[in-house]
């Protein structure tokens, strides 16, 4: 038969025509490559997915709803683990408070005062010596009692702690104006005091408290300074109190309690570490020397004292925010496992909706790995576009709760990546079964297909 | 060798169940380049079953297939996959065209399979294929968009987009009237004249006749292998059916070999 004849059908040219015959090695070989990407399989699945916006976007909706609820409680938590954190280091980080306390086994009942087991400005002197805490950075004794405060026709009971000039450098203090207490103030038991900002703003209301005079428990002090506000709440925020000289608090305000022995006790000493991770360290440093200068057993097992860690504290309540964050989150994730479902279910109907389809493709030379990957693409995407959606939902309820000033929600790189590889991962997975189906499809019967 | 297609002793079981079905019992027949050639027989001859073989979407049971050199019977399933694309042009019945691409997207989606061409040059090529059909002025139309008969030419236009060795067309005229029917067959014929091996399995006498060498296939073997000019000189050109030895047919029966008639015939290894 002959063939060529007429060349009617443009473009058949016969040199397309007569190599393509040629079934050598090389043209085998050249056969069997190539296939098509992925790339262009994902443009594929794209574009079925644009087809069908509605039906697109209520299914990515339930990994939608999850991945933002995901994203928001995370922020809501961190953030409100932040303020937390916060509060409790308005004060200064990295503190170790101690104070007096009956060995244990007495029933909380404190020896009488003048027992070795009180604390003494030597003490203080002591742990200031780097040689002894080498791990401690500053060391405050204080002594703490209340008073009644008069400003004028003004007057409130309130903390006055008597501290040296370290004082500020511990507890991160700022003057918002004025002077702190000196070293000559301290020396000289002047009468002097600085005012924590909400007792300034209590005492004073017109702000002009700086150079006025005010008494307290019936001696006339002058006020050298007031704080910035610390903006912390725990552990007796220096705002509601106010500052005077050591020497001043021993010896002039409250002096009856404070004579011990020829010796002037302090309520509290407090010493910060040089860092963080140096809090243990110091913590043993100071259990060991206070031990030896009060001839104490070294097993701590009738201590006179007790050490406050601020670390430890600030440990335990991070700990417990953080298992309550998470554990909403878990609850959040379920939601996401949920929607994973609903692509499934979805991607099984398409699946079988688009049956001639997928026969019509296999025929046309998809392999069952290109018809896999086109439908696992799909379901990707979908859970893909959920979770970015989820993303900036999530995002938008976070900064609206900070709106709203309940707390500053903090938002976090790390688990927005977190929450979008899980709706990813819930993608893949739920997937795997619709796109399996799609492949394994027989060509005869799904191009058959009614 | 010119032998295009070379079947050798073919057969094909399906088991359903318990129940064996013979569809094919041993066939034999060579097809050269350039030939234009039908295959014919009423429903449940196994003419359906031959076709998927010839289009490598089957394999036989026994037997071999050779396809331009290939042997069929021997490839894997991603080796035939990658034969359909290469060597084989489909037309279907139904058209299967996408109905969300235009033509030229659908024309375009062989070569997409076939893997290494730039996205220009494969619309580049599509185009040429539609206008070989005469649709280059329905590039950017719809399935919907277009009538039966245009619909069926852009699914001609997608099997000549990767310039296969044989153009096999499943009933291509079984959903068109009469005109367009006749339409597609002249575009067929004109593709076979320029040297297109097409083979066309149809149970319509008229559309058979495009062809130039039929091949009569019932209860799964070959019955006649006749040049079409020769097929139906001895009786009327319009009751093939009615051959001598079938004279005496009840009109049920020649209804039911004509193929109108259903006939629980449509095994399948799965649904």
């Amino acid at each position: 038969m002959s063939t060529h004849e007429r060349p009617l059908v443009r473009g058949a040219t016969k040199g397309e025509r007569e190599v393509l015959p040629q079934t050598s090695a090389q043209a085998e070989d050249e056969l069997w490559a190539g296939g098509i990407g992925w790339i262009e399989t994902l443009g594929m699945s794209l574009a079925s997915l644009r087809a069908n916006p509605l039906r697109t976007f209520l299914t990515a909706l339930g990994v939608l709803i999850g991945v933002a609820s995901v994203v928001a409680l995370l922020a809501i938590g961190r953030g409100s683990q932040a303020a937390i954190t916060a509060s409790i280091t308005a004060n200064g980080a990295n503190l170790l408070t101690i104070r007096t306390q009956g060995p244990p086994g007495q029933g909380g009942v404190r020896g009488a005062v003048g027992e070795g087991g009180t604390l003494t400005v030597a003490d203080a002197t002591a742990l200031a010596n780097p040689q002894n805490v080498p791990d401690a950075s500053f060391v405050s004794p204080e002594y703490s009692g209340n008073a009644q405060i008069v400003a004028g026709a003004l007057n409130m009971n309130a903390r006055v702690t008597g501290a040296l000039p370290v004082y500020p450098s511990l507890h991160n203090n700022t003057l918002a104006e004025g002077v702190f207490v000196s070293e000559e103030d301290n020396r000289a038991m002047a009468n002097v005091v600085v005012l924590g900002a909400n007792v300034a703003a209590t005492l004073f209301p017109n702000g002009d408290g700086l150079g006025q005079q005010l008494r307290m428990n019936g001696k006339s002090f002058q006020v050298i300074g007031v704080l910035a506000s610390s903006g912390g709440s725990g552990f007796g925020s220096v705002d509601d109190g106010v500052i005077v000289p050591l020497n001043t608090a021993q010896r002039k305000l409250f002096g009856a309690r404070a004579a011990v022995g020829g010796e002037w006790s302090v309520s509290t000493i407090v010493v910060q570490a040089a860092s963080s991770s140096q809090t243990d360290a110091a913590l043993s440093e100071i259990n060991l020397l206070l031990r030896q200068r009060k001839n104490l057993p070294e097993d701590g097992s009738s201590d006179t004292f007790s050490v406050l860690n601020q670390a430890a504290i600030l440990q335990t309540v991070t700990q417990t925010t953080q298992m309550l964050t998470l554990f909403l989150s878990a609850i959040a994730a379920i939601s996401l496992l949920v929607g994973g479902i609903g692509i499934m279910n979805i991607m099984l109907v398409s699946v079988r909706e688009r049956t001639r389809e997928i026969g019509l493709r296999k025929a046309l030379g998809a392999r069952e790995g290109d018809i896999m990957l086109q439908f696992l693409f799909e379901s990707l995407a979908l859970s893909g576009v959920g979770g970015l959606l989820g993303l900036a939902l999530g995002a938008a309820i976070a900064m609206l709760v900070s709106q709203s000033g309940v707390l500053q929600a903090q938002l976090s790189l790390d688990a927005a990546l977190m929450a979008l590889g899980f709706a990813l991962a819930v993608g893949l997975f739920f997937g795997i079964a619709p796109a399996r189906n799609a492949a394994r499809l027989d060509p005869i019967v799904a191009l058959r297909y009614e | 060798m010119n032998n295009m297609i070379s079947v050798r002793d073919i057969t094909r079981v399906y088991h359903t169940g318990e129940i064996e079905v013979h569809a094919l019992r041993g066939l034999s027949f060579d097809i050269e380049r350039g030939e234009f050639v039908a295959i014919m027989g009423p429903s449940g001859s196994g003419k359906s079953t031959l076709m998927n073989l010839i289009g490598c979407l089957d394999t036989p049971t026994t037997g071999s297939y050779t396809l331009d050199g290939l042997p069929v019977e021997q490839l894997e399933m991603s080796q035939l996959s990658a034969v359909r694309n290469r060597k084989i042009g489909f037309v279907f019945q139904q058209f299967h065209l996408l109905a969300r691409s235009t033509a030229l997207e659908n024309v375009a989606l062989p070569l997409a399979y076939r893997g290494g061409i730039p996205a220009a040059e494969r619309m580049a090529r599509a185009a040429e294929s539609l206008e070989r059909v005469g649709l280059g002025d329905r590039m950017d139309h719809r399935p919907q968009q277009l009538s039966g008969g245009q619909q069926q030419r852009v699914a001609i236009a997608r099997a000549l987009v990767t310039q296969p060795a044989l153009l096999l067309a499943d009933e291509p005229t079984g959903a068109l009237d009469t005109r367009t029917s006749a339409e597609v067959m002249d575009l067929l014929t004109d593709l076979n004249r320029s040297g297109m091996t097409v083979v066309l399995v149809t149970h319509e006498p008229d559309v058979a006749h495009s062809a130039r060498r039929l091949l009569e296939i019932r209860d799964g073997k070959l019955m006649r292998d006749v040049p079409t000019a020769e097929a139906w000189t001895a009786h009327d050109p319009h009751t093939p059916h009615l051959a001598p030895t079938s004279g005496n047919a009840s009109p049920v029966e020649r209804a039911r070999r004509a193929g109108r008639l259903p006939v629980a015939s449509r095994w399948r290894k799965s649904v």
